[in-house]
């Protein structure tokens, strides 16, 4: 191996594992502080995401959410773009979704309302992030400021139509009715059943193939298309985009607006797949998670289902921990979360100059360490 | 006329109540954005410092130890806040988002382990807590002199000391930022750090200042919330205030006074939508509260994108500071 892939292999795997572990052992730590033994918790976390019946179909069902919402912070990233409005953009999706049911579902056959509704969520979630991309690109406002902005008004909005127009005849709590019987997108059991294969039953349903299919998408978009050239065109420098003949404007609206939709995909899963209606936050903060699992997964699309495999199974097994413990809960994954965002986002490079130093010295013994430094760096 | 006067006056009352941790907050975000750093962990430095306030109260029963300790916490969290944003470079919206999600769990995973209340803490009892100040005469003042009276008994007398402290923190901020040339630097390193490093100073070390004074005010914004305000910590007591207050911060285009009116009006709108709810007004019927509470985010992002004059957030705010070799 040469030292340039080692560099590689540093920056990509090694420098992504020792962030997770340092955001991991400070939990332990946390946990240990609180009482309980960490590894105890570990166990029942791995157990409780794998082991148990029906577990994984849990573990995967999260991680279609997390795909969702990972890949629209990815999209964003690569034109330099901080898309915080993943909730909101969700939401919206979720919003879009509920419209199409509500209005159709007694009129058009099932599987239209569904393909429809799929259409109308990353429509309604692509809007949703197009016109924070607008304000930035036209009206020189800040992306992060709007799109948070953004976040609350879509949840005031969902809150004034679900306990107003939208909520079901009779009902007090504010969500709609449900959506006629087949609108909704199949769980994987039963479609393994008709297969004749006999799997737990779980809430694991077809958006998540939709969700992978997505990841193939963006990566075809982001590296093998003229569209996605330019959007990293312009995040690498909007000068050099211009000079390339894109228009940095028009591509910052059109990627804020997939990035929107990706999110708003997000809806499938919770609405389309579980709900079949629309509920008040439904989103719990999948729309943030998702800033952590494209920076895990550095904004690729391989990445991004690693790491949403390792959220999925985080708030799954983090479930289980309410039935193990008195003292930790299911809020101690919000926890492991903001570290491993921490330590994987903003502290990203803080073990670089040890570990290049390391992996200098098993290298070369004799004065490899400035030579290993210079490929990193380049 | 009379009783319309003093529904009006109870609600300035509310403003003023609703307002506090805005203005703590606005005033932390304009020390720490003025110097370059964007804070988006407003909203999980007060959460942290209304956790530790509430619990400290519960188990020492006095406010002031409360008081001392979410500061404490709050600055904690705004020296992690500087050491990933100035000393290790890092990107400075991602650090904030972290302490706010890493608070947002810890402060529910540690009230559990601690007092076993699903989250919350203890209900604080009346010395537990900072009672509100009965200023001389206000009884008398308030039910003797008409119109001029209510005013004085209802939206001067009967606060506590930190709704006071935070109406002092606005004219500190101004005098600190504005006039003196701590304040200058302070305004440099958030508009030309190299100014300032060519001068001799550190613009690390006038940064981590800042986020210093961030953390401090934002201390004051959380002890507020869950030991005056409120009687105890309850799950993601803050719901937003943070970012509110940044919207206001900006609203105010990184000015003490415009922050102030901001975060008066954000506040006004607040305590309207609870007096509105239910409420059906003549010619306009029952007015939506959940859009008058969302109007600060509208607002706020109207005049960013330029309709309403401009704000200009200080040039160099998140860019990490590199010195030229």
């Amino acid at each position: 191996m040469t030292e340039a892939r080692w560099a590689r292999l540093i920056d990509i795997v090694i420098l992504p594992l020792v962030n997770l572990l340092a955001a991991f052992v400070v939990s332990g730590i946390i946990i240990a502080a609180i009482g309980e033994n960490p590894f105890h918790a570990l166990g029942v976390m791995i157990k409780g995401a794998f082991y148990y019946k029906g577990a994984l179909g849990y573990t995967l069902f999260y991680t279609t959410n997390f795909i969702f919402t990972g890949l629209a912070v990815a999209v964003a990233f690569h034109a330099l773009l901080f898309n915080i409005g993943g909730e909101g953009q969700a939401a919206m999706g979720g919003l879009a979704i509920g419209l199409v049911a509500l209005l159709l579902d007694t009129s058009l056959p099932a599987y239209l309302v569904v393909l429809i509704a799929i259409g109308g969520a990353f429509l309604f979630g692509g809007i949703w992030g197009a016109i924070p991309g607008y304000l930035q690109a036209k009206r020189g406002s800040h992306i992060v400021i709007t799109t948070i902005m953004f976040n609350f008004i879509a949840a005031s909005i969902m809150v004034w139509l679900l306990a107003g127009m939208l909520i079901a005849p009779g009902q007090m709590s504010p969500e709609t009715r449900s959506f006629a019987d087949d609108v909704s997108l199949a769980k994987i059991h039963t479609i393994a059943e008709y297969f004749g294969w006999k799997i737990a039953n779980s809430p694991l349903n077809l958006s998540f193939v939709v969700a992978l299919l997505c990841c193939a998408g963006v990566w075809v978009l982001i590296w093998r298309t003229r569209l996605g050239y330019a959007i990293r065109a312009t995040g690498f420098s909007e000068r050099a985009a211009i000079y390339g003949g894109h228009q940095p404007a028009r591509i910052i609206i059109i990627t804020m607006a997939i990035s929107g939709g990706l999110a708003g995909l997000m809806a499938l899963n919770e609405i389309l797949g579980v709900q079949h209606r629309v509920i008040l936050n439904f989103t719990a903060g999948y729309g943030f998670t998702g800033i952590a699992v494209a920076l895990m997964g550095r904004n690729h699309p391989v990445g991004i289902i690693f790491a949403s495999l390792l959220f999925g199974a985080l708030y799954q097994g983090g479930a289980e921990l309410d039935f193990e413990f008195q003292t930790i809960t299911r809020e101690m994954v919000v926890m492991i979360q903001g570290l491993i965002i921490l330590f994987s986002g903003a502290l990203a490079y803080m073990f670089n100059p040890a570990l290049q130093k390391i992996f200098a010295r098993l290298l070369q013994p004799s004065d490899g360490a400035a030579s290993v430094k210079g490929g990193i760096d380049g | 006329m009379a009783d319309l006067w003093l529904q009006f006056i109870l609600t300035i009352d509310a403003t003023l109540r609703v307002a506090t941790p805005l203005i703590l907050c606005a005033m932390a975000g304009i020390f720490s954005e003025r110097a370059g750093i964007i804070d988006i962990s407003l909203e999980g430095k007060m959460l942290m410092a209304a956790f530790a306030a509430a619990s400290v109260a519960a188990v020492t029963g006095s406010p002031w130890a409360g008081l001392g300790v979410a500061i404490l916490t709050s600055l904690a969290l705004s020296l992690l806040h500087g050491f990933a944003c100035i000393t290790h470079k890092g990107n400075q919206v991602i650090s904030g988002l972290a302490i706010n999600i890493l608070a947002s769990g810890l402060t529910v995973t540690l009230g559990i382990a601690i007092f076993a209340r699903g989250g919350q803490t203890p209900l604080l009892g009346k010395g537990e807590r900072f009672g509100s100040l009965q200023l001389p005469f206000a009884d008398w003042i308030g039910a003797h002199i008409p119109f001029i009276g209510p005013i004085y008994k209802e939206i001067i007398s009967g606060h506590n000391i930190l709704v006071w402290l935070a109406f002092a923190a606005v004219a500190i901020t101004y005098y600190v930022v504005f006039k003196t040339s701590f304040g200058l630097r302070l305004r440099a390193v958030g508009e030309k750090p190299e100014a300032i490093d060519s001068a001799g100073i550190s613009v690390s070390s006038m940064r981590f200042q800042a986020v210093l004074l961030a953390g401090l005010l934002t201390g004051i914004a959380g002890a507020y919330l869950s030991t005056a305000h409120g009687a105890g910590f309850i799950r993601e007591m803050t719901a937003g205030k943070g970012y509110i207050a940044l919207a206001a911060m900006i609203f105010g285009k990184w000015r003490p006074g415009p922050a102030l009116l901001a975060c008066l009006m954000f506040g006004f709108l607040d305590a309207l939508a609870a007096r509105l709810q239910g409420v059906s007004l003549p010619y306009i019927g029952e007015v939506s509260t959940d859009l008058i509470l969302a109007l600060p985010y509208i607002m706020t992002v109207v005049l960013l994108a330029g309709f309403i004059g401009t704000a200009t957030p200080p040039k160099a705010i998140g860019v990490p500071y590199v010195k030229e070799r």
